[in-house]
């Protein structure tokens, strides 16, 4: 449990930090280390070589414009969680890292770093989707940006390349009005979701939903943004009836395979449940997040009525009577 | 890690070596550590300060939790190398010099709220944070468990740590949640 033999560099800027990682074949990049950290205590990660970023000054800023949040990639989880101007400007943000792992490791991790790693499970990938954000990396010829759709590849991969090093990510703003909501279904608190999901609604004068993202966690290789979903609600005015197609909708997208915690017929169970809200929690200006407060977890709720065809029961399979089908592989944080 | 999973030679037999300074428990502490050594490790084998525990080593149980630069961390998740100038608190420094334990100490003394004692350290850390934060403590059922959510004790079963943070918060005259 103690990491295997490797050299560590702590450069000062971001150019010499681009150098030193073109410097190291196979070396990577260390910020807050909550992820990494984990891994190579496991030996699960044995780079060669650690290029330490959390000495470069102009990583550490956090910027909230009219547009977006910009968080550079050594501001730490719980620094966003805490901001009151990123609370006005994007709520989504101080919602989902209350479910980030605990305050201990939130006080050392980054937004960015969870980005980079890219668990398919984890919050802050499913946000960066969700508001269409995207990253600003730097590598040996230059910087680039890459679009949250463009960036998440795989578990645990990203398009970043293996030169390249990330600087920043772009939230963009609630829109003004907009309603919003995130929920998640975990084992425990801080756990990776089992399934999550974050919802944006924008309302034309007429009450119909004019704009609708939805994006989703745990139940994909990674995250993705549920566009049959988001077509079931545009344009209507989200009676029950339509949100009861989107659930469908959403239930429809689980791809991941079963494990210990939950089977794939359980979790796409759970995934409705969570998905079919009598309402967004937000559903009109967003007021000011509590971010102490956590909203009852779905399964809680009345479960809605079961699709046509569907054969599986909804109380056998809550959080409280687990259907463990097989011993998949888990991630650690 | 999937991508780094394959088997990669280590680049470096070698086991670098840096020197670091940081301020433990209010005292500057200069030592010569390899790269790789843990913060946890570092306080226990170099320091002889064994009051932080290792429980798991990945980060899940919150034995070897410490404050680094006025707030709760995992100390198996920190390299010390990365600390250099860091301010580092431990539990040894919880408690007054003449043996006055710190309220909260108290608070577990009065509640029973240890049995082994294995956790305690990381659990008095840990909730220090949120007592010496000036946001206001939510000591709602749901809110305590939700502070004490990244320690695990495996003797308690919480009731009594529960009943612990509320008395340190009330004996501290902290301002609760409405």
């Amino acid at each position: 449990m103690k990491p295997a033999l490797f050299d560590h560099v702590a450069p000062a800027s971001i150019a010499d930090a681009v150098a030193a990682l073109a410097g190291h074949p196979g070396a990577m990049v260390i910020a807050g280390g909550q992820s990494l950290l984990p891994a190579m205590n496991f030996r699960l990660a044995t780079p060669p070589a650690l290029i330490d970023i959390s000495r470069i000054a102009e990583l550490k800023t956090l910027t909230v414009t009219d547009r977006a949040v910009v968080v550079g990639a050594m501001v730490r989880h719980r620094t966003v969680e805490l901001d009151p101007a990123v609370a006005r400007a994007q709520p989504l943000l101080a919602a989902a890292l209350a479910h980030v792992a605990h305050v201990p490791i939130r006080n050392r991790g980054t937004v960015v770093g969870s980005l980079c790693h890219a668990d398919a499970s984890a919050e802050m990938p499913l946000l960066l989707l969700l508001t269409d954000g995207h990253m600003v990396v730097a590598g040996p010829t230059g910087r680039r940006t890459i679009a949250a759709a463009d960036f998440f590849r795989f578990h645990l991969t990203t398009s970043r390349a293996a030169d390249e090093i990330a600087l920043e990510a772009h939230f963009p703003v609630l829109p003004a009005g907009a309603g919003w909501a995130f929920e998640e279904v975990a084992r425990r608190s801080g756990d990776f979701a089992l399934a999550s999901v974050g919802v944006i609604v924008e309302r034309a004068a007429d009450g119909t939903a004019r704009k609708v993202a939805i994006a989703a966690g745990g139940i994909a290789s990674r995250p993705i943004r549920l566009t049959e979903a988001e077509n079931a609600l545009l344009g209507t005015t989200l009676n029950d009836e339509t949100v009861e197609l989107a659930a469908q909708a959403a239930a429809a997208a689980v791809t991941a395979p079963g494990d210990i915690h939950a089977s794939a017929p359980c979790a796409a169970s759970w995934w409705r449940r969570s998905s079919a809200r009598p309402s967004p929690p937000h559903a009109t200006a967003p007021p000011p997040p509590d971010r102490d407060r956590r909203r009852p977890p779905p399964a809680r709720t009345a479960p809605p009525p079961q699709p046509p065809g569907s054969d599986r029961p909804t109380e056998e399979d809550g959080p409280d009577d687990p259907d463990p089908k097989e011993d998949g592989p888990r991630n650690i944080r | 890690m999937i991508p780094t999973r394959k088997k990669t030679a280590l680049a470096t037999s070698a086991d670098p070596r840096r020197s670091v300074t940081l301020t433990v428990n209010g005292e500057s502490v200069t030592r010569e550590v390899s790269v790789r050594m843990l913060l946890s490790d570092f306080l226990r084998h170099e320091l002889g300060l064994t009051g932080t525990h290792v429980g798991c080593e990945h980060g899940v149980c919150g034995a070897c939790t410490v404050h680094v630069d006025g707030h709760s961390a995992r100390s198996c998740l920190s390299l010390v190398v990365a600390l250099d100038g860091a301010e580092v608190r431990t539990i040894e420094s919880v408690a007054s010099e003449d043996g006055t334990l710190h309220p909260l100490q108290e608070a577990f003394h009065a509640c029973h709220a240890l049995q082994c004692g294995y956790c305690t350290p990381g659990m008095i850390m840990a909730i220090l944070d949120h007592l010496e934060s000036d946001r206001p403590l939510d000591l709602s059922d749901e809110g305590v468990r939700e502070l004490l959510s990244g320690n695990l004790c495996r003797c308690t079963g919480y009731a009594n740590i529960i009943e612990a943070v509320r008395l340190a918060a009330a004996r501290m005259s902290l301002t609760v949640e409405a």
